[in-house]
């Protein structure tokens, strides 16, 4: 009797092993990783050793790597709170720019007047304009069942090039040689240190608050019940009366503002003015953040943090392995990919069949 | 039949599901040409049991003879191989295929598809199942469903037919039709086994019953002689509650539905075509119908879930047309949608969310955030009062079981003290000791000054519970009639009324 190999859905996965499958998938792309450095001639280890440990080996180092990790915990969490509910935000890249263009220019022209409420004034305006380039997909998908996958995503080039023509233009800091960039801010419309001797801002602190708020809107509120049903059960949101639209506009408007935050605790922050460049794809980074923390606030701190490690270890790779840059991206692909794959064998298990049944009553 | 060894001899089949004995040492025989009846309330073991007679399911314990000979098959293709048939409660069938496409799907691969057609007339006229090959099943009704299936079964010339709730979805002549074929079959030498829980029907059809409960054989009986309430008895363990239905007189208009009509939403539904009603408080009014007559389409619409075309619909004398479904409900609408997981509860939450699902404005929310303790409250009461079986507040919806699920849903929107209470469906699937149950609470409900629209495939239920009743046959409500001042055949020639061109 011959045997055979299929593959069968599995109806309750464990919890262990939803929560092993990012562990796995973080392990597959380090073992890959030591594949490319055999093929390439690199001391494994050493090359390991310089990717995920020396990064981390200074007070500095670690400042870096918080740094980083904060606009993706935004990012990724005010994005898990939409893809929860099967609303798509891609373009969390673009709301993170325009935020950083609104609060940017608050604080350019508006906040160095308003005192000790300028830093909260220019933190608000950059939410507020994350929500609103947000806001564009939301009501194209509510009103004209536009896909905002599509749209959220263009958007995101023309946030970048609206940037781009005001660090061209009128933005432009007159006495900056010419550089595509703005004046500098005030000191006091900087986000404060942490710590001195590093670069991290206490926008880390607003990412974590953000983090235990979202955690309290998914289990404790109304809106956030009413988006986990309409994503379980669409017909049993219809039938109780939630309604999709509203799901679809928390879903954007919140992920919206986080990326917004995101863009300008970036700008009011480390970089400390405007200009054309002002994230290396965080809020595409986030996308992946989210998913690698299983759309749960802890674990999109803890996949933040890996992310983070990524951008540094791939800088080190160029730096001191003379790796390409694309090596950053090579990574963070590597784990999404793993991290898919794993999820199937999850949701799925191989069983053996004793013969060939041809009908599956 | 002495002679001969009997077709089928279960003798101390037994198979346990993690805590759950669902088979308990079961003896069954079934002769040559026998129709034996298996009896038993939800939960009594009868899927289990005929899951495995047909090869899904593997005893525990216990032997299974066939034709005098000792087997045992792994498959359900080893079971058909034998002769074993069976045609499910829940018709799998793709609607956009032909008949014959259907029923080649589900044939062995060597089947000749050319000669499929040609076979399928020939069987369907043999025994009496009037059927085109080459017809859509989208257009088919229910009850031409269902003969597609039984043909699907007998091309393989089964020597043991399994029918699982065959009537549960029949309008009364598509029974007796379907009665006449199953005698047809008996006559000619094959066995069936009837699984239902509708006496009436066991008592006109069977030879032999065999009553199962808890997954023990509590009796058999020959139910032409048997009567009813001793079938009950067997079946329930304890004498069975009747209804009781007190004439009162109704209050004002609570729902009303005037020249009511809306277009159907997708291609293979009903559309509703000027739908006049009045519900009073203090009344049960039944909607009766063969499935896919526009029932599910009058429950969105209703519920406003879907928005009507034209005409008017009154809530409490308020003009709802236009109201979303939240609104609705703010006026006192209630609702019992057919389906259990995914449209009146979410499977993937707990009871107690699922408690909250229609509660948020019965202070279950404040300010936008949940009252965790209330809904677990809310819950909890509703388990207790309805006698919910299958764990707590925390204990997840699509863990429970259909009959049980439905206590909880009917508890939540009856413990919502609606004013109009739509209920779909109330019992089906639930063993008759829950439907009884539930019946009489609806009826207390009314009693309390509720009005209530109960929309019903089983006619038996809507002549317990209803004060008036209409029938719903292709998007067409009929004017309601008092229940004492019809009849069952009235009703049921109004349910298939223009539709017996064609079923």
């Amino acid at each position: 009797m011959a045997e055979w190999f299929r593959f069968e859905r599995n109806p309750a996965p464990k919890a262990a092993a939803r929560a092993a499958a990012p562990l796995l998938a973080g392990f597959a792309m380090t073992l890959t990783l030591l594949v490319c450095c055999l093929a390439m001639d690199l001391p494994p280890l050493q090359s390991l050793k310089t990717v995920f440990i020396t990064p981390l080996a200074s007070a500095y180092g670690i400042g870096e790597w918080l740094l980083k990790a904060t606009p993706l915990m935004l990012c990724a969490l005010g994005l898990a709170l939409g893809f929860r509910a099967n609303v798509w935000n891609i373009g969390a890249e673009g709301q993170l720019t325009l935020g950083a263009i609104t609060g940017g220019g608050v604080a350019l022209y508006i906040a160095p007047s308003l005192g000790m409420f300028g830093l909260p004034a220019v933190l608000l305006a950059g939410m507020l304009g994350g929500m609103l380039w947000a806001a564009i997909p939301a009501f194209l998908r509510t009103r004209f069942h536009t896909s905002e996958i599509l749209t959220s995503l263009m958007l995101v080039y023309v946030a970048q090039l609206l940037l781009s023509y005001l660090m061209h233009g009128h933005w432009q800091d007159p006495e900056g040689f010419n550089f595509p960039q703005s004046r500098a801010f005030e000191e006091n419309l900087i986000l404060p240190l942490i710590a001195s001797g590093q670069r991290a801002t206490i926008a880390l602190f607003l990412a974590l608050a953000l983090a235990v708020a979202a955690w309290i809107f998914v289990r404790r509120t109304w809106a956030g019940f009413g988006m986990l049903v309409a994503s379980a059960a669409p017909a049993a949101a219809r039938y109780a009366g939630l309604s999709a639209n509203r799901s679809i506009w928390w879903g954007m408007l919140i992920s919206g503002a986080a990326a917004g935050l995101a863009g300008i605790t970036e700008v009011a922050g480390p970089i400390g003015r405007l200009q054309t460049s002002i994230s290396p794809g965080y809020g595409f980074a986030a996308i992946i953040v989210a998913f690698v923390g299983r759309l749960h606030p802890l674990g999109i701190v803890l996949a933040a943090l890996l992310m983070s490690l990524l951008y540094l270890g791939g800088e080190a790779a160029q730096l001191s392995l003379g790796l390409p840059s694309a090596v950053t991206g090579l990574m963070q692909g590597l784990l999404l990919f793993y991290l898919l794959a794993a999820e199937w064998f999850t949701g799925w298990r191989l069983v053996r069949t004793p013969m060939r049944s041809e009908v599956a009553a | 039949m002495s002679a001969a060894p009997p077709r089928l001899r279960l003798s101390g089949i037994s198979r346990r599901y993690g805590a759950i004995q669902a088979n308990d040492g079961i003896d069954l025989t079934i002769g040559p040409g026998e129709i034996h009846a298996l009896l038993g309330e939800n939960g009594s073991g009868k899927s289990t049991l005929s899951r495995i007679i047909c090869g899904i399911t593997k005893p525990d314990a216990g032997t299974i003879e066939w034709n005098g000979r000792e087997v045992s098959f792994a498959t359900p293709a080893a079971a058909r191989e034998l002769g074993i048939g069976m045609v499910f409660q829940h018709f799998a069938l793709f609607e956009s295929l032909t008949v014959a496409e259907n029923i080649r799907l589900a044939l062995p691969a060597k089947v000749d598809a050319a000669a499929l057609p040609k076979q399928i007339e020939e069987v369907s006229r043999r025994y009496g199942l009037p059927l085109d090959p080459r017809q859509q099943v989208a257009s088919l009704s229910a009850g031409e469903r269902q003969r597609v299936e039984i043909v699907r079964c007998l091309l393989g010339e089964p020597r043991l037919l399994i029918l699982d709730e065959p009537t549960s979805v029949l309008s009364p002549d598509a029974i007796r039709s379907l009665f006449d074929t199953l005698r047809r079959l008996a006559a000619e030498g094959v066995s069936l086994l009837f699984i239902s829980h509708k006496l009436d029907e066991v008592r006109a059809l069977c030879d032999r019953a065999t009553v199962l409960r808890a997954g023990r054989v509590t009796g058999e009986a020959d139910p032409k002689v048997t009567d009813s309430p001793a079938l009950l008895r067997m079946m329930l363990g304890t004498d069975p509650a009747a209804c009781l239905l007190k004439p009162r007189d109704p209050g004002a208009a609570v729902l009303e539905l005037r020249d009511f009509s809306l277009a159907a939403d997708d291609p293979f539904g009903t559309s509703l075509h000027t739908l006049n009603l009045t519900l009073r408080a203090g009344e049960i009014l039944g909607i009766a119908g063969i499935s896919g007559n526009g029932q599910r389409e009058l429950v969105s619409a209703l519920s406003g879930e879907s928005q009507s075309d034209s005409g008017s619909l009154f809530i409490a004398g308020q003009d709802a047309t236009r109201l979303a479904v939240s609104a609705r409900r703010a006026l006192g609408l209630a609702l019992v949608p057919e389906e259990r997981l995914g449209r009146g509860a979410v499977p993937q939450l707990s009871l107690a969310e699922n408690a909250l699902l229609t509660g948020a404005k019965h202070g279950m929310v404040r300010k936008g955030f949940i009252d965790t303790a209330a809904i677990t409250a809310r819950a909890a009461d509703i388990i207790a009062a309805w006698g919910v079986r299958g764990g707590g507040p925390d204990a997840l919806a699509g863990q429970l079981s259909g009959g049980n699920l439905q206590k909880f849903i009917v508890g939540r929107e009856v413990g919502l003290a609606p004013r109009v209470l739509v209920v779909a469906q109330p019992t089906w699937g639930v063993d008759a000791g829950a439907s009884q149950y539930i019946r009489q609470r609806l009826i207390d409900l009314r009693d309390a000054g509720c009005g209530l629209l109960v929309i019903s495939e089983d006619l038996d239920e809507l002549f317990q519970v209803c004060d008036r009743i209409a029938v719903i046959n292709r998007g067409v409500l009929s004017e309601g009639a008092p229940s004492a001042a019809t009849s069952l055949q009235q009703i049921g020639a109004l349910m298939s009324a223009g539709a017996l061109a064609h079923g």
